[in-house]
């Protein structure tokens, strides 16, 4: 079947995957007096601002708010990095595309490993500031790895069919970008699902970043188990995206090395 | 060795978009607007037209052509980059490709962390790159450079990097594009002992170059590619032969384009005007207007006068100079004491050469009407421009006719 080799080949390269991804993250601060240590320090920094924005100046009513933000946050700049980095991973692939020879999808899986292992990087952080904040994890925190594997194999999902729409069309990236801050606003990240008007709740639940961003919050922050129903939905509507992603990129990655 | 051929190529053919060449990249406007636009949707240029050849396991192919004869396509198709839309080909064996050397090569990182990246995207498994990086390191002679940021590399070094992964990869067929052309001499011999250890392994080359020199030292057969299609194949001295002689004719029409504009003599005329020359012809032994000449043959020089006062003592005049300016050759009717008769009020005055003795270059040519003391009735000074082409890269102005031979002392 067309996905299995799909993957399967993914899974063959797996060491080249690697390879590129801490190519990736190792020379994303290459050259910086601080080095690997902004990894840490970015998310660390981006989290002050927004606690400043929103405890000291929008003074939002809620407990341990900036750690409930950060719950959301830090999943959701996974998954809009993957996307937007994802999405340019065969344009910007330049000589490895047009000169050299393996399977394409190595490319847009690269970009998803490099952010989601960034992401896992910067888990630590979120640790010592609930602690700091007198909050202790919860066993729902077993929940994380099963969320989050579903939220790899979606954005995987999307970022294959972006990447093979951003060859033949370049502005997808420009609206892409417009697009997820857009959809930033519309995910229950900065704030929390009580604060949706109930009727318009169910909306809120057909929008898959939500479903993620609520499943990370209800497993780290509220420590409660995440709704499996919509989860388990998420899952299976990631793999049919997947399916059909592999078999547009299938379809079109020969044309890849001309059009760029 | 297996009989069948390492490469099978046949009716192959690759044809793009022309919208791909000239670059426009699809956007969302281009897209919604292409059903309005006249430009015809399949507007498609053919870049190989039915291709076909074998090479046999341990043959080295040499692939040779103009700019955009479709040649480095062909390689890229060999290479699997490129799909063919017609057409076979098949490639038995591991390959490795020597197209870009060092792609993906991270220029933040040392040149110990590239060859690890590097020979995983050519598809090393780790416990090859373990086995073969000591070797890898060696072979590219950067010493202590191994460990500085590729950032820091010369373009030489970079290169000797990227092929020292690339040739390490044991390939069974090798795809060279065009790079053993960089580097010093060094890195030059480096390659070439390379290659022929290839040959001797008795690997498959296929070499993708504009050096004939090198095709003629490497290659066991040669395919001549022109505007797509086979021109030629075979065993390399005649197709090289065939490919030369299509380039100069080539090259000849272009020059003698330029010379028609003869924007680049820098022509000077002057003279009484009792005489003027009124045209200026260089032609080949078969009487045919030519600009580039091969070494060696004869060439004639045709000028037409015409005398608008009678003169007594007229002598026409030749002078060969290179384009630096120096003089190779000068004479008249008068020095060289041609017995021409009385000229006609109008005539042609011809010389012939039998054969140009000039090495490769390109030479200048004026020309000269003027009486027995010399003062000119009309001096004309690079009126036309011709080139010598010579497959031996001797230098000088002037090739005698000449054979080495070596003999022991004492006996004769």
């Amino acid at each position: 079947m067309l996905l299995t080799r799909h993957l399967g080949e993914l899974w063959r390269y797996r060491a080249l995957v690697a390879a590129l991804a801490g190519r990736d993250l190792k020379g994303r601060y290459r050259g910086s007096v601080l080095g690997f240590l902004w990894t840490f320090l970015n998310p660390l920094l981006l989290l002050l601002v927004y606690a400043l924005v929103f405890s000291v100046y929008f003074r939002v009513q809620m407990e341990h708010y900036a750690v409930f933000m950060f719950t959301g946050l830090l999943p959701w700049i996974f998954f809009s990095q993957g996307l937007m980095e994802g999405s340019g991973a065969i344009v910007d692939g330049g000589s490895l595309v047009t000169k050299v020879l393996f399977p394409q999808q190595v490319l847009p899986a690269v970009k998803v490993v490099s952010n989601f292992i960034n992401f896992l990087l910067s888990l630590p952080i979120l640790l010592v500031f609930m602690l700091a904040d007198g909050l202790r994890p919860g066993l729902t925190i077993l929940a994380f790895p099963a969320v989050a594997l579903v939220h790899v194999v979606f954005t995987f999902a999307c970022v294959l069919v972006l990447c093979v729409a951003t060859v033949f069309m370049r502005d997808t990236r420009h609206i892409l970008g417009n697009l997820i801050t857009l959809w930033f606003f519309l995910t229950p990240v900065l704030y929390p699902l009580t604060q949706v008007p109930e009727r318009w709740r169910w909306l809120v639940y057909l929008n898959p970043a939500a479903v993620f961003s609520l499943s990370y919050q209800d497993a780290l922050f509220w420590g409660r188990w995440p709704r499996w129903d919509h989860l388990g939905l998420l899952a299976l509507f990631s793999l049919v995206i997947l399916a059909v992603g592999a078999r547009i990129f299938e379809h079109y990655k020969e044309y890849f090395a001309e059009k760029i | 060795m297996s009989s069948s051929p390492a490469i099978e190529v046949s009716d192959l053919v690759k044809r793009f978009r022309r919208e791909m060449l000239v670059r426009d990249y699809g956007t969302w406007k281009s897209l919604l607007l292409r059903p309005f636009s006249r430009q015809r949707r399949r507007d498609l240029v053919t870049v190989l037209d039915g291709v076909s050849f074998g090479v046999n396991p341990g043959r080295t192919c040499a692939i040779i052509g103009q700019n955009g004869s479709g040649k480095s396509t062909l390689l890229k198709i060999l290479a699997g980059i490129y799909k063919p839309d017609a057409g076979v080909v098949n490639v038995r064996g591991r390959v490795s490709s020597l197209i870009e050397l060092g792609a993906g090569f991270h220029p933040e990182f040392s040149g110990r962390e590239n060859v690890q990246l590097n020979a995983t995207i050519l598809g090393l498994s780790k416990k090859e790159i373990a086995e073969r990086f000591d070797h890898i390191v060696a072979y590219s002679g950067l010493g202590e450079y191994i460990d500085a940021p590729v950032r820091t590399y010369s373009s030489g070094m970079y290169v000797r990097l990227g092929f020292s992964v690339a040739v390490n990869v044991d390939p069974d067929v090798l795809l060279v594009d065009e790079v053993l052309a960089v580097g010093d001499e060094a890195f030059a011999h480096k390659c070439e002992d390379k290659v022929n250890e290839f040959r001797r392994a008795g690997k498959t080359i296929v070499l993708v170059t504009h050096d004939l020199g090198a095709v003629e030292k490497y290659a066991d057969e040669v395919i001549w590619l022109d505007g797509g299609c086979v021109a030629a194949r075979g065993e390399p001295k005649p197709v090289i032969d065939a490919y030369r002689q299509k380039v100069a004719v080539q090259e000849d029409e272009i020059r003698r384009d330029q010379c028609v504009s003869a924007g680049e003599l820098k022509q000077e005329r002057w003279g009484d005007g009792d005489v003027v020359i009124e045209a200026v012809r260089v032609l080949d032994a078969a009487g045919q207007e030519r600009a580039v000449f091969q070494h060696g043959e004869a060439l004639t020089l045709e000028m037409d006068y015409r005398q608008t006062k009678p003169t007594e003592d007229l002598v026409f005049g030749v002078a060969i100079s290179t384009a630096q300016g120096v003089l190779c050759y000068g004479s008249n009717t008068h020095i060289d004491r041609a017995e021409l008769g009385q000229a006609p009020p109008r005539g042609t005055v011809r010389l012939a050469v039998e054969r140009l003795d000039l090495v490769q270059g390109t030479y200048l040519l004026d020309v000269a009407a003027h009486d027995r003391d010399g003062r000119a009735y009309d001096y004309i000074k690079q009126i036309a421009s011709f080139a010598v082409r010579s497959p031996v890269g001797d230098e000088g102005v002037f090739r005698p006719p000449h054979r080495w031979s070596l003999s022991p002392r004492g006996e004769a």
